[in-house]
């Protein structure tokens, strides 16, 4: 029974082995990519007024995985559009390496929640498209969208329709063509959020993969708090209504990331911190939660499931 | 195991769907062999055999079961010859099998006047009205239907303008294009155009409007720009929905042929069916009815098979036929 750690006795988040500390001090030594400050923006107008993202500021390092993750309505996809350039923000600064952020571009890649590779061309030419409209030859970015493809091990599927992959394919596609164009980082809007369990749990770690093998910052919106922990170095915790930081938490938990590692003391302390930030901040599920009380008993007082 | 017929958007199997729709062409041939061929139904009319005693009667005339039975009770009364019959449909009804032989005489007889034109030949001249009038629609209304649905600018300065002017009925237009073009062909393939073309915009920029919008939003952040986006991006994701949509626009095309060809000089296949009509034909009227069917669903087939090929990665054409 010692899987079962009590809350009680978990170590404190906060606390970091060495490698765990070496490894935030080189982070951090590291220049800034992505810089936020002061942002925020509101839906609607006049009386209807709404914030959906008050005062948010926090910044990335290069090749730091970041993951975003809050209670559903605390404007996690809001953010991670504004970042990628899809949404106007309404004050603030996002600037990336320095330079302000104000529509979409190459140098921001992107993966989506529901499955956007364009139908009418085959894996190939998905992977292709970004080099292409960008202005690469054909020739060049044929190669260079083969080589992504080996990286996912998909070459077979070279010249398949993403019609004929599963979801967890397409969503690896996806991703190389969104890295295809070298962008300075990547942003993913609950990626894996479509996919069952086993697959997820697999897309993890194959991202974790690409990470660790090439430039890149990554940007992950999820609210799977395991997901979070798993995959990121440090997690950005938003609130609802209006979406603010709570915290920023560096995950104590070593590199490399295994499945092992989820009932490690660091790991279940960084969980515990989580689900208390977030379930401090009343959200749309804790009203979900009151209604149940209300819920007529239907069955016989005796008939009972539990 | 039990077939079960009506469930609510299951597909059928491959046996039902034939039989079914072999049906569906079935039971009206049978319902109208089942009247033309059983004189207890229906069968209004006497076809006269002998005239007998009345002298206005010839052979080969049809009058009505009434007066024919008031007919031979006074024949009988005068103990004169009564007149003889069987009974008959009218004569704009003409049975199956006369209908089907006038199909295939249509084309080996030859025109009934000297300057008229055989039936291939009127059909081939409807056609050629129809692929103008639709060609010339749909290099204005495809377009423009596109840049209508991808950009809202173009949208608020035409759709306001187009959804009222669908409501005008094309025919009303056939006097003024005649004082315009003349009385050929150009007043008929305008009739066909202003009948297609607006409806044409609309459902064009509808089908656009469609078009998944994380597409475009991928296409955005993979640093697709202005005329790019349009057309790597929306229109190649909207050709399956836009092909399916002009087989639909040249089906109704097709409605509008007969008002357009009677517009001007009559001519086509209208001419041949109102000659046809005029000398009372009516079999070579029907034959020529169904020859317009036979040709609207034969190419649109066609277009389907083609739009297999065209569209290989297209997975709505599973949902349909």
């Amino acid at each position: 029974m010692d899987q079962f750690v009590s809350p009680t006795s978990l170590p404190s988040y906060l606390e970091q082995i060495t490698e765990v500390r070496a490894r935030f001090e080189r982070l951090k030594a590291r220049e800034v990519i992505l810089d936020v400050q002061h942002l925020n923006k509101f839906f609607g107008t006049g009386p209807r007024l709404t914030t959906a993202l008050k005062d948010i500021n926090f910044c990335t390092h290069r090749r730091e995985f970041l993951c975003v993750v809050g209670p559903s309505g605390c404007g996690k996809t809001t953010l991670v559009r504004i970042l990628a350039g899809l949404e106007e923000k309404n004050s603030g600064e996002v600037l990336l390496q320095g330079k302000a952020v104000t529509e979409p571009g190459s140098d921001r890649g992107m993966v989506f929640q529901g499955y956007t590779l364009f139908p009418w061309l085959t894996v190939k030419k998905n992977v292709m498209f970004g080099l292409e409209v960008n202005g690469h030859g054909k020739h060049e970015s044929e190669q260079q969208a083969l080589q992504w493809l080996q990286l996912i091990g998909l070459e077979k599927f070279a010249d398949a329709y993403p019609h004929q992959l599963s979801g967890g394919m397409k969503q690896r596609v996806a991703i190389v063509r969104a890295l295809a164009n070298q962008p300075r980082i990547l942003l993913m809007d609950e990626p894996f959020g479509a996919l069952d369990a086993q697959t997820r749990c697999r897309m993890q770690a194959h991202l974790l993969e690409i990470w660790r093998k090439i430039d890149i910052t990554i940007v992950f919106i999820t609210h799977d708090l395991d997901e979070a922990i798993f995959l990121a170095d440090r997690i950005l915790v938003l609130s609802a209504h209006p979406g603010e930081v709570r915290e920023l938490i560096e995950v104590p938990v070593p590199r490399p990331r295994s499945l092992a590692q989820m009932i490690s003391p660091a790991f279940l302390a960084t969980k515990a911190r989580l689900e208390e930030l977030i379930h401090q901040s009343k959200s749309d599920d804790d009203e979900e939660a009151e209604t149940y009380a209300m819920v007529a008993r239907l069955t016989d007082v005796a008939d009972n499931v539990e | 195991m039990k077939t079960r017929w009506l469930q609510v958007l299951k597909p059928l199997s491959p046996r039902a769907r034939r039989v079914l729709g072999s049906l569906s062409f079935v039971l009206p041939i049978l319902l109208w062999a089942f009247v033309s061929y059983v004189p207890s139904v229906w069968h209004p009319q006497v076809l006269i055999t002998k005239p007998g005693s009345v002298e206005y009667l010839e052979p080969g005339m049809r009058m009505d079961k009434d007066a024919f039975d008031d007919e031979v009770a006074s024949a009988r009364e005068d103990n004169k010859p009564p007149p003889e019959g069987y009974p008959s449909n009218p004569i704009y009804l003409p049975a199956p099998h006369e209908v089907a032989i006038a199909l295939y005489t249509a084309f080996t007889t030859p025109p009934v006047s000297q300057d008229g034109q055989w039936l291939h030949q009127s059909l081939w001249h409807s056609i050629q009205i129809i692929f103008w009038g639709f060609v010339i629609s749909s290099v204005i209304g495809v377009p423009l239907g596109v840049l209508c649905g991808t950009y809202g600018v173009f949208a608020r300065l035409n759709e306001p303008f187009v959804e009222f002017f669908r409501y005008l009925p094309a025919p009303a237009f056939g006097a003024l294009a005649v004082a315009i073009l003349g009385i050929y062909d150009g007043p008929k393939i305008t009739i066909i155009v202003i009948g297609t073309l607006f409806q044409q915009i609309l459902i064009i920029a509808n089908t656009t409007r469609k078009l998944d919008v994380g597409l475009v939003e991928a296409a955005l952040t993979l640093g697709t720009k202005n005329a790019k986006l349009l057309t790597r991006v929306v229109i190649p994701g909207i050709l399956p929905d836009l092909y399916r949509d002009q087989r639909i626009l040249l089906g109704w095309a097709w409605t509008y042929l007969i008002v357009a060809e009677l517009i001007g000089t009559t001519s086509g296949i209208t001419w041949f069916i109102t000659l046809q009509a005029r000398y009372q034909h009516f079999a070579n009227v029907y034959a020529a009815i169904i020859m317009i069917g036979i040709i609207g669903v034969g190419t649109d087939m066609i277009l389907a098979l083609l739009g297999r090929r065209f569209f290989p990665w297209d997975r709505s054409l599973e949902k349909s036929n």
